[in-house]
């Protein structure tokens, strides 16, 4: 789970490490109070989750409320998208913030190191850039060290890491500091991603955080109830209809609706279908021992994507019974006006009662195919070809 | 042989009181595996169909002779409930359990390390050696014994592969899944390793998915230290970046963990990709043959 700029920085705030002051606003009016509150110059900046903001035209500084108005309506309500495709994102709230001094700019960050294990530390004098870009073009500008997991991560050992990096004489010991804290909020807040870019040091020699990405491992959002509004921000529709149902679903831009019965069969099954020449509509997981309830709910999330324009059910039962999924299929087609054909592969566990069962009920534009890859191509051939 | 679960395994089930844990405890020993113990804390004493529950793992492994561990332990007891296993005296702990926090995980695999056991899991279906013994929720029905050793993130996926290797009249010296979190106690490494030393084993499929860069470190070990044929399958191919695909960890971070950098780096090292998970078993009952 992402936290946009501000929440990051409401985390750094609780651990102390310093944050510019500032307002979040979603209308323009609101926006425009915040800043005569706050004064000029301040920044008006897009809290969408993704880097890249600065260069899409989300981030403006205003030097009157003029300026502030201004920006804040061209940025409220302003698509962007991500350095790697991500989005877009519609912009319905903005950061207004105190402009700072900067005297330098630099990066930290403290990320999870699946390989390794362990939490990695990062520290660069070059912030303010794209970090990826950094290490790809001068890597001996961007430290990295490993945190110990079986030690608590001690200042000096920051202190050598913020050294040696080649941050400013005078504002080691307090980077040094920064770098401990953020460790904490890693193991306290169950951070898994950490980016401090830039960070800064003012023209007072204070080192400031002057951005934040944060990312809070799902798993753990149940111990940190503070975050659990952040949680509930689902923007897309069908995504958060899924959610409500606690059906594992995400949006995808075709229109071959998917339902599957584990994560990796599901990936599988969206890679299949591409590779007969369609455009999947969603990934959803109906989990292992799916029931029927479960099924009449991920077909209601599914058709409720006016995209969709053919649905495929590939379902290799283990601990799910196939009569059970076919008993879904029945029932939700009793209760739902699918529109759209159905295509349903069903094999493993209980797989010839399930065919039983569909073949007695003889629902209108419902296909069955044996194999994955026949189910797909017959799906693609359905839904129009790809979209 | 088989690797890791095996007629010497002697089983306790944490969480065997539970509804899923006596479920699939209870399969397991009707499979053939040695179910030796329950643990469930505050009810030592009692039986789960003949099983005796104790209170504590040590005390399953002091009086009843446990080896091994599974854990079906709600996630946010997980961990604790794993520590406690580590430390119990058995030499392999098996975590069903999906959901652990991964910064839980993180102290939990070091500590693993440290005392010497091996940990697979969490968040995945289990061990089976066909014909010897299942510790987990992999459904036995779909493999058969023989000379194919398996490794996967994926349950679902697994069964898929394994079915089409069962109907191609072949089958497996064990299936393992090691899981879809971001930290899991085994990688594919790990089991690599064991399977090039298992003179049962001829041949291995390892099936990975989007994110991290496990497979990635695998194609560098398999061109290294494995002399067997491996034959791999990735998933993920059409997933967005940014975007969890059902397992925590299956997820691309900017550019990094994409399903074509893994099968590039694992083509680049001779190691044949399928396109599907049928493409997949194909090509392995082939390079069996071709043995």
């Amino acid at each position: 789970m992402d936290l946009l700029e501000y929440q990051g920085k409401q985390l750094f705030a609780k651990h102390g490490i310093a944050v510019p002051s500032g307002e979040v606003a979603s209308t323009v009016d609101d926006a425009v109070g915040a800043a005569e509150r706050i004064g000029y110059p301040c920044a008006i900046k897009a809290q969408v989750l993704i880097g890249g903001r600065g260069k899409a035209g989300g981030i403006k500084i205003a030097k009157d409320a003029g300026e502030a108005r201004e920006y804040a309506d061209a940025i409220l309500g302003m698509d962007i998208v991500g350095p790697h495709g991500e989005g877009p994102f519609r912009v319905d709230r903005v950061w207004v913030e105190g402009g700072s001094e900067i005297a330098a700019e630099y990066y930290a960050s403290i990320i999870l190191d699946r390989g390794e294990k362990k939490l990695l530390a990062m520290v660069s004098s070059q912030g303010g850039m794209d970090i990826e870009q950094v290490a790809a073009e001068s890597p001996e500008a961007l430290v990295k060290r490993h945190i110990d997991p079986t030690r608590p991560f001690e200042v000096a050992a920051a202190r050598e890491i913020v050294a040696d990096a080649g941050l400013a004489e005078d504002a080691l010991d307090e980077a040094a500091q920064v770098l401990v804290k953020l460790a904490g909020v890693a193991s306290e807040e169950d951070a898994t991603l950490i980016e401090v870019n830039p960070l800064i040091v003012t023209a007072g020699r204070e080192v400031v955080a002057l951005d934040s990405k944060v990312t809070i491992d799902g798993n753990a959002v149940f111990r940190h109830e503070d975050l659990a509004e952040a949680a509930d921000a689902v923007d897309d529709p069908q995504e958060a209809m899924a959610k409500e149902k606690g059906l594992t679903y995400v949006k995808l831009d075709g229109n071959v609706g998917i339902l599957a019965n584990g994560a990796g069969l599901c990936m599988s099954t969206l890679d299949v279908v591409a590779q007969a020449g369609g455009a999947p509509a969603n990934f959803l997981d109906a989990g292992g021992g799916s029931k029927a309830e479960a099924i009449v709910n991920a077909l209601e999330v599914i058709v409720s994507d006016a995209k969709v324009t053919a649905i495929l059910f590939n379902i290799f039962g283990g601990i799910t019974r196939c009569d059970e999924i076919a008993k879904g299929i029945v029932t939700a087609s009793g209760q739902i006006d699918l529109k759209v054909p159905l295509v349903v592969r069903l094999d493993g566990t209980n797989s010839e009662e399930g065919l039983r069962i569909l073949a007695a009920a003889d629902l209108p534009d419902l296909h069955q195919e044996k194999t994955m890859l026949d189910a797909a191509r017959r799906v693609v051939e359905l839904a129009g070809g790809a979209s | 042989m088989s690797i890791i679960v095996g007629t010497e395994t002697k089983l306790v089930v944490s969480g065997l009181t539970g509804r899923e844990g006596s479920f699939h405890g209870l399969r397991n020993q009707a499979y053939g595996t040695d179910l030796v113990a329950g643990v469930t804390p505050g009810k030592g004493g009692q039986d789960v169909e003949g099983v005796p529950i104790f209170d504590s793992i040590e005390e399953a492994v002091d009086e009843a002779g446990a080896n091994t561990s599974m854990i079906f332990v709600p996630a946010r007891f997980a961990a604790a409930a794993i520590d406690e296993a580590i430390e119990s005296g058995v030499h392999t702990v098996i975590a069903i359990t999906e959901g652990i926090p991964v910064l839980d995980m993180l102290s939990t695999y070091w500590k693993a390390k440290e005392a010497g056991v091996r940990l697979i899991g969490p968040n995945c279906p289990g061990v089976l050696s066909p014909g010897k013994a299942n510790v987990g929720i992999i459904p036995a029905q779909f493999f058969d014994p023989g000379p194919i050793g398996v490794v996967s993130k994926s349950g679902t996926l697994t069964y898929q592969i394994g079915n089409e290797l069962k109907q191609a009249g072949t089958g497996n010296s064990s299936i393992v899944g090691i899981g879809g979190d971001p930290i899991v106690g085994s990688d594919f490494i790990d089991i690599l390793k064991l399977y090039e030393e298992d003179p049962e084993t001829e041949l291995i499929v390892m099936v990975g998915e989007i994110g991290g860069d496990a497979e990635e470190r695998a194609a560098e070990y398999i061109a290294a230290k494995v002399s067997k044929p491996v034959v791999a399958y990735i998933a993920g191919f059409t997933a967005p970046p940014g975007k969890q695909m059902g397992h925590a960890g299956a997820i691309i971070s900017g550019s990094s963990g994409t399903a074509q950098a893994k099968k590039d780096a694992l083509e680049a090292k001779g190691v044949r990709v399928g396109q599907s998970p049928t493409e997949t078993a194909a090509i392995a009952v082939e390079v069996l043959k071709s043995l």
